[in-house]
């Protein structure tokens, strides 16, 4: 028995990986090749088409890249990602442990309150933020009615600027975690040999702080750009509305998807979208390939 | 000297803001339910438990909460069990390019997240007649999640000496019983770790339910809070409020439990 398939240690190494193999392989692997041919047919949930989908070649990507609705959502999206995830997460992330570096107390109490928001699940934060934001009963407008400010429907009156906070709320903690435990990296006595010559807080930052930083800088850049661009927690709150104010891609392919029930067109989408993301981790790739280890 | 008090009072009234606007939003969350006049404010009234009275009356509620623990426990269960048999053999046998091959499939589930595959996602399940199953549901959200899963198993079992189950396999142990009894208890924390990190996910998952599930009688918890507060409207915001905190206690103390075991910066990957 010692020798049979299950001991030889080829037998064990195919035993053990088939499991995940199989599963990997088929709910993620073929559904993104599969994409690309569903791209390419008139698929649809109704109609004639539902029953027998055709060979359409690229007409259902001329339809999308005439559509003035994709490029309106490529826009919000670009605009989404750009304020939400870049400026504000890595941004606020950047400036919360620039600020809170060696101050435990605080650090520790930041984290806790914007590891919650990051936490909690998305259906939740959604009506969190719902209550939060309405027009009579709402904390946020109950604040401005005592400092004797005009309520404001956000939702309806900013709607692409509320998803954007309500995204920097949401995400902050893993940027400011990544960038804290880089912080801490950097050997105490460069900052402190720094202080002692007198250095201004921009020749720290310049020369000590984001050179040391840079690569999880990047890193972080890349993994909130890739996530955000592909969230569809906005779609609880908004739908993609008011209009087509907040329809970022991922709404935009649902909407077309499963709620237009046209599944080819919604696959050209989001074929474009992968695209997208396949560039992004490109770029993320390059980078990791420069550096020991992988963090991700 | 005065003016470095001044930028640092500066810097701690800017701490306290950007606390405050994290803080603010999840208040109404933890008072709400026990208030006896919920409303979308926040304000807590005489102290009540008749909200989570109200919870347990409603069915819908009720089989939702069981249909999470379905899919929650589903999920865990295939991760683990396929994760943690992968990652042992990515650990153990050094074959060329193993740790490219787990690096490109992590990068794969973040690139084919579930927004970009949706479509996709949906016709397969149709044709595997997986459609408005929990098992749909299941396979889908541990098939994006285990390659990230494997990745951090791998580095906790590379941690755990090799000496062990070489001793064992010496003395004559079969190899199952090495790996049930001398590997299995090593790599416990570990396996802890992913079991958590899973369920967190497939808990909160929204997206993959709304999409293969089509009736009601299956949605998980997120599905029907979703509903309750886009179809029910404003008057049952006690019942509401009493069902978002149940529903969000496990994340937060599963999240308890991973931070205990390694402390909060290490599960980006999996958190997305």
């Amino acid at each position: 028995m010692k020798n049979g398939f299950f001991n030889s240690k080829s037998g064990i190494i195919i035993v053990f990986l088939i499991p995940a193999f199989i599963l990997i392989g088929v709910f993620l692997i073929f559904p993104a090749f599969w994409e690309f041919y569903l791209s390419m047919t008139n698929e649809s949930l109704m109609g004639i088409s539902a029953v027998h989908p055709q060979f359409v070649g690229i007409s259902n990507f001329i339809d999308v890249l005439t559509d003035p609705s994709f490029y309106n959502s490529l826009v919000v999206t670009f605009i989404f990602v750009l304020e939400s995830a870049i400026i504000g997460q890595a941004g606020l992330g950047m400036l919360l442990s620039l600020l809170t570096y060696r101050k435990k107390i605080f650090r520790t109490l930041v984290q806790v309150v914007a590891v919650l928001a990051w936490i909690i699940p998305d259906s939740v934060v959604a009506y969190l933020w719902i209550a939060f934001l309405d027009k009579n009963a709402g904390t946020f407008n109950n604040l401005l009615a005592l400092l004797g400010l005009a309520r404001t429907n956000w939702f309806y009156r900013y709607p692409l600027t509320t998803i954007v906070i309500f995204n920097i709320w949401r995400g902050t903690a893993f940027s400011m975690l990544m960038f804290s435990a880089a912080f801490d990296m950097i050997p105490p006595s460069y900052l402190e040999v720094a202080d002692v010559m007198g250095v201004s807080w921009w020749r720290k930052f310049k020369d000590i702080i984001f050179p040391n930083l840079k690569r999880v800088f990047f890193s972080d850049l890349i993994l909130i750009t890739l996530w955000t661009f592909n969230v569809f927690t906005p779609y609880l709150l908004t739908q993609g509305g008011p209009g087509t104010a907040t329809e970022i891609l991922p709404i935009y392919i649902y909407l077309n998807a499963f709620q237009n029930f046209k599944i080819g067109y919604g696959a050209a989408i989001s074929v474009i979208v992968l695209l997208i993301n396949l560039v992004l981790a490109s770029v993320y790739f390059t980078l990791s390939k420069e550096k020991e280890g992988i963090s991700l | 000297m005065n003016k470095i008090r001044v930028s640092s009072a500066i810097n701690y009234i800017f701490l306290s803001v950007v606390a405050a606007f994290f803080i603010a939003p999840v208040i109404w969350l933890f008072v709400t339910p026990f208030s006896n006049s919920p409303s979308l404010s926040i304000s807590l009234g005489t102290p009540t438990l008749e909200n989570f009275g109200s919870v347990f009356q409603d069915p819908a509620a009720i089989y939702s909460f069981g249909n999470s623990v379905i899919i929650a426990v589903g999920v865990t269960l295939a991760t683990v069990i396929c994760a943690s048999l992968a990652a042992y053999i990515f650990s153990r046998y050094h074959f060329h390019g193993s740790n490219f091959l787990i690096f490109i499939l992590i990068l794969f589930s973040n690139i084919v997240s579930g927004t970009a595959a949706m479509v996709p996602l949906y016709m397969l399940n149709i044709s595997l007649g997986l459609i408005n199953s929990y098992l749909g549901v299941i396979l889908t959200i541990a098939g994006g999640g285990i390659p990230t899963s494997i990745f951090i198993l791998k580095s906790f079992f590379d941690s755990i000496p090799k000496s062990y189950e070489e001793a064992a396999l010496v003395d004559g142990s079969s190899y199952s019983q090495m790996l049930f009894h001398i590997f299995l208890p090593l790599s416990k924390k570990g396996i802890i770790v992913i079991a958590t990190l899973s369920f967190i996910s497939a808990w909160g998952n929204f997206l993959i339910p709304f999409i293969l599930l089509s009736s009601q009688r299956t949605y998980p918890a997120s599905v029907t809070i979703y509903n309750f507060y886009t179809e029910m409207g404003l008057p049952n915001i006690g019942l509401i409020s009493a069902y978002a905190l149940l529903y969000t206690l496990p994340v937060i103390i599963g999240y308890l439990v991973v931070n205990k075991i390694f402390g909060f910066s290490f599960y980006g990957g999996i958190k997305g």
